[in-house]
């Protein structure tokens, strides 16, 4: 367009080109002006923010006090709870992750080996992650009732004790890991969407060559969904660390909820205190601001060192078609 | 034999067993296809059922299926429940849903056609800076965003969750922005020559082009809205403001032993959701994809 233009000398038509691009230009600030601002007031002063107020005492009523590492030393040297969220977030994600990643994948596996009723499968998987996470979490409650429901109905036909699950502070998490393993159905249509788009040719090509399919999945489909892979991996990552709905309403017994102030949610003896769960209380129910932007701050940085780790170490095992852009 | 040719004869002349044999990887398959169908799909039955169910068939070993007698007015029970404000509840998660999902459409395709179509300059570094905000993790700025609010003097209301959205997302801003950038130059460029304004071409031959990927943000900011838990808990602290998602934490709070009840209430928060994806599968099964293919 600005080539057909650019032949035409002349003033009058410079000055059009200068207005021109200048009225684009307010165009294109004035259409994403919303989003910048809000990238200012809602992402980067919030950002460097959270440092800031890592280093005071702020209870809201009085304005912040700087007290340097005060509050970071308290994370590290003194603070039990602290701990134990910190030991169940990790517990949490150790095994959420791993177990979530191989099972969407096999899942995801399983329907793309042309498999008939794909649909219906695929609608069964996905209808879980639609459920209203307090919903989600309130069925559970009831599908694992310590003592008779469904799952413990299930553990005595086959001859085996009935499990305390949230109630019991041994299988609490086992509890909250067997519901979020409910909802990996995101997880899988992402894993099958890109397993469709390994292209045929380079299987059939890898048979021929005599590739059997276990070879087949190690050397051609894992390395062409490598990309895929390391995405929903960071994403597990993140979204396990900041855990926070589930283990929020599994964690409240009646009178905690009903006393609202004192109780923090965390299940039987702490089991189900994970790091959002304490970082909640300690900003919203005991006003510790300072505190929990250190937390905050705390876990920013754990979530970018991870990040980083899995993204450097993904040049060994990821695989860029056409080159690592 | 003719192992090159596996036409349908070749293969009808094998024994029963030999059949099996070759049937069995695909036979193995959908046995473990339906047995994690089931494990997945039982916990909704289940829910209906205790829904439906007398108080003291609840929790039974061996469990009851079919309850006696079965109760239809559980519904009306928990909807009528003082505990569970439904008809206050469910406008309350409108008002939120509805008014997040209009500002967050909006600015974010206004920002998305900025940086798909409109030369400005720095237009590359606010994209690179916009996909940045995505990997900062929304633990890091809820602290100083509520202090922002707070002293906006907006705790308590529903602004500080919707105000926001008028902004955009960054999220639903790149995957709009990748989606015009598939769209062809040439209508655009027409009505440019034509003299029609920027806004022009975006509201009559962008957005009308964009209805499939509009109608997964609209789709996804309603449902993450509706089923938005921790930004009500945080921000609203009166009951007649609450959300569903919120109403119902609080019903479970006080009557958290009338599980049929419970049940009840919870299968009616689901039930929208899940009727919404029935009716546009299509978009949400193209949504979830799209944000792990082009991510």
């Amino acid at each position: 367009m600005s080539q057909q233009q650019a032949g035409l000398p002349g003033q009058a038509q410079r000055g059009l080109r200068l207005s021109k691009r200048v009225r684009l230009a307010i165009m294109g600030y004035g259409f994403c002006l919303p989003w910048l601002l809000g990238i200012l007031v809602f992402t980067a002063y919030p950002t460097v923010a959270s440092f800031a107020f890592s280093f005071t005492k702020y209870n809201i009523l009085q304005a912040p006090r700087y007290i340097g590492i005060h509050n970071y030393v308290q994370m590290f040297t003194n603070d039990q709870r602290l701990r134990i969220s910190v030991a169940n977030s990790i517990y949490y994600t150790a095994l959420s992750v791993p177990l979530g990643m191989a099972s969407s994948l096999a899942l995801a596996l399983l329907l793309n080996a042309r498999v008939r009723f794909i649909g219906i499968f695929r609608t069964i998987y996905y209808m879980p992650t639609l459920v209203p996470p307090v919903a989600a979490t309130l069925l559970w409650k009831v599908l694992l009732e310590p003592r008779q429901g469904l799952v413990n109905a299930l553990l005595v036909r086959l001859g085996l004790h009935p499990l305390g699950w949230f109630a019991d502070p041994k299988w609490s998490k086992p509890a909250l890991l067997l519901m979020s393993m409910w909802g990996i159905g995101s997880a899988t249509l992402i894993f099958l969407a890109s397993l469709k788009e390994v292209p045929a040719e380079m299987v059939e090509a890898a048979t021929i060559d005599g590739a059997g399919s276990w070879r087949r999945f190690w050397s051609v489909t894992i390395p062409m969904i490598s990309p895929v892979i390391l995405f929903n991996l960071v994403m597990a990552v993140i979204g396990s660390f900041q855990v926070f709905t589930a283990a929020f309403v599994a964690g409240s017994s009646g009178a905690q909820m009903a006393g609202g102030v004192s109780g923090t949610a965390g299940g039987p003896l702490d089991s189900l205190l994970m790091y959002m769960v304490y970082l909640y209380a300690q900003a919203f129910r005991y006003f510790e601001m300072g505190y929990a932007s250190a937390m905050a701050v705390v876990l920013f940085i754990v979530i970018m060192i991870l990040t980083l780790l899995i993204f450097r170490s993904s040049g060994r095992w990821v695989y860029y078609e056409g080159g690592v852009r | 034999m003719r192992a090159w040719a596996p036409t349908r004869t070749w293969v009808r002349r094998r024994s029963p067993g030999e059949l099996l044999v070759r049937a069995l990887p695909s036979l193995i398959a959908y046995l473990l296809l339906i047995l994690v169908g089931l494990a997945f799909f039982v916990p909704f039955v289940w829910l209906v059922v205790t829904a439906l169910k007398p108080l003291d068939q609840v929790f039974t070993i061996p469990p009851i299926w079919i309850p006696h007698p079965i109760l239809w007015r559980n519904f009306h029970d928990a909807l009528t429940h003082p505990a569970f404000p439904f008809w206050r509840l469910t406008y309350n998660s409108l008002y939120y849903s509805v008014l997040s999902t209009i500002g967050v459409t909006l600015a974010s395709a206004l920002a998305a056609y900025s940086f798909a179509r409109i030369p400005f300059p720095g237009r590359s570094a606010f994209f690179a800076i916009t996909l940045g905000t995505m990997m900062i993790p929304g633990v890091v700025t809820m602290i100083p965003t509520y202090l922002i609010f707070k002293w906006l003097n907006w705790i308590g209301t529903y602004k500080p969750l919707i105000i926001p959205s008028f902004a955009g997302s960054a999220f639903y801003i790149f995957m709009l922005r990748q989606f015009m950038m598939t769209l062809p130059w040439d209508l655009s460029d027409a009505a440019r020559v034509d003299g029609s304004s920027e806004m022009g071409i975006l509201l009559r031959i962008m957005l009308p082009l964009m209805k499939p990927a509009l109608l997964v943000v609209v789709l996804f900011n309603f449902m993450g809205c509706w089923n938005d838990f921790m930004g009500p808990l945080i921000y609203l602290n009166n009951t007649k403001l609450f959300p569903l998602s919120l109403g119902l934490y609080a019903f479970l709070s006080r009557e958290g032993i009338k599980w049929n009840l419970l049940a009840a209430a919870a299968l009616v928060i689901t039930a929208p959701i899940i009727l919404l994806f029935f009716l546009a599968q299509q978009q949400f099964i193209e949504g979830i994809t799209m944000t792990g293919l082009k991510g």
